[in-house]
């Protein structure tokens, strides 16, 4: 009793659950009747750990991510991030979020997006420049403040909205597919980026996906879903160590973990 | 813009040629019947000189139109009261401040509309029914009702240019406002925005184009408003007032020329509203 108390205090040290999900369960009513997009969700994601979400489309995903961010609300079940609800995580500017699109107002120059949470969270004008300079260069947009979002490439935009989410000081960044509209050679050099921007930061990220390479690629932790009704089919712990160069993706190791994954997503499959 | 140019000039002279036709053909038999009571033949090049020169034609001929405008606006002193210029003006400020009012209004009614929920249950069946009567109707009403409350002048003419033109600056900004998609609304959420601080950075600068697309509609319907509350003043002055003076005194040449100018005046109002539209959209990189 003693002994497994100590390993539960050890355990906790080792990783405070930044994000802790018990028994979540959402059901959205619909004209065809109710549809269950997660059920019975528990998962913990730690300090500094990088999570991937990956599943088929309707497998909850998303909507997971949605409640951790407070836009969407669990049926039951118990959700905290930050050790409080989504939404006073939400209201005390915990995280930030990055869409699928990157959502960049045409009318704002990339310096103007990226100052719109600071302007909205009220940082002072001073604050706001010092902290624009330090996210561009951050996502290596240094130089590009003044230019508008039109004459930016799709892949630069996307970066311009995570200097976005970057910008106010959220510990956490929940990724909505974020690169899904971007090609593959785009996609591996951003994915490159993000490995170095999140070793840099040491946020907490997660990441949701439907591509196995780029979740193996990123994250340290891989959570499985499939659908009807959304739930967590597989957690894979990822071997891989922290420094990840491109051709990491050649190892076995990345092919063992890539196969787990893909057996995970074939097994959810199959239950249909 | 240059291959533009001939198919307009091609329009515009087949216009003119059709106009000059159709005025030989319907003061023709006022030039017989002149002809008959002063016992002359007529032949055909007096027949078509005649139908293009009469006083008080049923249509007058283009250059008739032109002339007299020419008159009336180069030719009189500003100040005067048959210059056509000094009654545009009349018009023209009715119209503008009446525009104002409207899109005022029409902009306060959308943002009701979309941020209160009783308001969008129950302000736009108003909005729309408002449009049904016919402004030919309200115009004496609002004008007989306002002076006797003392309010004469400018104002009730601005009240019925308001009348009209506030209806597509609430149709179309309810639109604007509300065309910020789910994703942007989500963003404003995540960054905990409050409302105004979402109306002010997201949904006003979102409805920039639906906004100048309404404000063309209700320039011209403002300027119609304006000329119809001239109307039941009694013809003091306005370009109402000489359409109505025109009337009653079978002077179809100031009719026209009245026309001319208040279709100008339109044209040249919603134009001014289009280059503020492409500047403001271009600047916006909404365009």
């Amino acid at each position: 009793m003693i002994v497994e108390q100590l390993k539960d205090a050890t355990e906790f040290h080792r990783v405070e659950p930044v994000i802790s999900a018990k028994n979540l369960d959402l059901t959205f009513q619909t004209n065809d009747g109710p549809v269950h997009a997660l059920k019975d969700v528990s998962l913990q994601i730690g300090k500094g750990e990088f999570v991937s979400f990956i599943g088929p489309s309707g497998c909850g995903k998303t909507t997971f991510l949605r409640c951790m961010a407070d836009l969407e609300h669990p049926t039951s079940g118990e959700i905290t991030v930050n050790g409080v609800s989504p939404e006073e995580a939400r209201k005390a500017r915990s995280y930030g979020y990055v869409f699928q699109a990157a959502g960049l107002y045409p009318w704002r120059t990339i310096g103007g997006n990226i100052r719109l949470p600071l302007e909205i969270m009220g940082y002072s004008k001073h604050d706001q420049a010092e902290r624009v300079a330090r996210v561009l260069e951050l996502v290596e947009l240094a130089g590009f403040e003044k230019k508008y979002p039109w004459q930016l490439s799709g892949g630069m935009q996307q970066r311009a909205s995570i200097a976005r989410a970057l910008a106010f000081d959220a510990d956490i960044l929940l990724m909505d597919e974020p690169f899904g509209a971007l090609d593959e050679i785009v996609r591996d050099h951003l994915n490159e980026q993000l490995l170095s921007l999140w070793a840099r930061t040491e946020k907490t990220i997660a990441f949701v996906t439907h591509s196995i390479p780029e979740a193996v690629y990123l994250s340290t932790k891989i959570v499985v879903m499939s659908p009807r009704p959304g739930r967590i089919t597989d957690v894979i712990e990822s071997p891989l160590p922290k420094e990840r160069p491109l051709d990491i993706r050649d190892t076995p190791e990345f092919l063992e973990v890539a196969h787990r994954v893909r057996e995970g997503l074939r097994a959810g499959h199959l239950d249909d | 813009m240059r291959q533009s140019v001939l198919p307009v000039l091609t329009v515009v002279a087949g216009i003119f040629v059709i106009w000059y036709l159709a005025s030989i053909w319907l003061n023709a038999a006022w030039a017989y019947d002149k002809a008959t009571r002063s016992g002359e033949e007529l032949g055909v090049v007096a027949l078509v000189a005649d139908t293009w020169s009469q006083e008080k034609p049923k249509l007058p001929a283009p250059h008739q139109v032109g002339v007299e405008i020419w008159d009336t606006t180069i030719e009189k002193k500003i100040t005067s009261k048959r210059s056509l210029i000094y009654h545009s003006w009349i018009t023209l400020s009715a119209t503008l401040l009446g525009f104002a009012l409207g899109t005022g209004l029409g902009i306060a009614l959308a943002v009701g509309i979309v941020y209160n929920r009783t308001m969008d249950m129950s302000v736009m069946p108003w909005v729309i029914a408002s449009q049904t009567i016919p402004i030919l109707a309200i115009a004496p009403m609002i004008i007989v009702v306002l002076n006797a409350v003392g309010i004469s002048g400018l104002l009730p003419k601005a009240m019925i240019s308001m009348y009209l033109s506030f209806f597509p600056v609430v149709v179309g900004m309810v639109k604007g406002l509300r065309s910020p998609d789910a994703m942007q609304l989500d963003q404003m959420r995540t960054w905990n925005a409050s409302p105004s601080q979402t109306f002010w950075r997201l949904r006003l600068p979102s409805s920039m184009p639906y906004l100048f697309t309404s404000l063309k509609i209700g320039m011209a319907a403002s300027l119609v408003g304006a000329i119809v509350g001239e109307l039941p003043t009694g013809a003091v002055a306005g370009l109402g007032a000489r359409l109505l003076a025109g009337s009653y005194y079978g002077q179809t040449i100031q009719i026209w020329s009245a026309l001319i100018m208040a279709a100008a005046l339109a044209a040249a109002l919603v134009a001014i509203i289009g280059l503020l539209q492409r500047v403001t959209l271009r600047r916006m990189g909404m365009a």
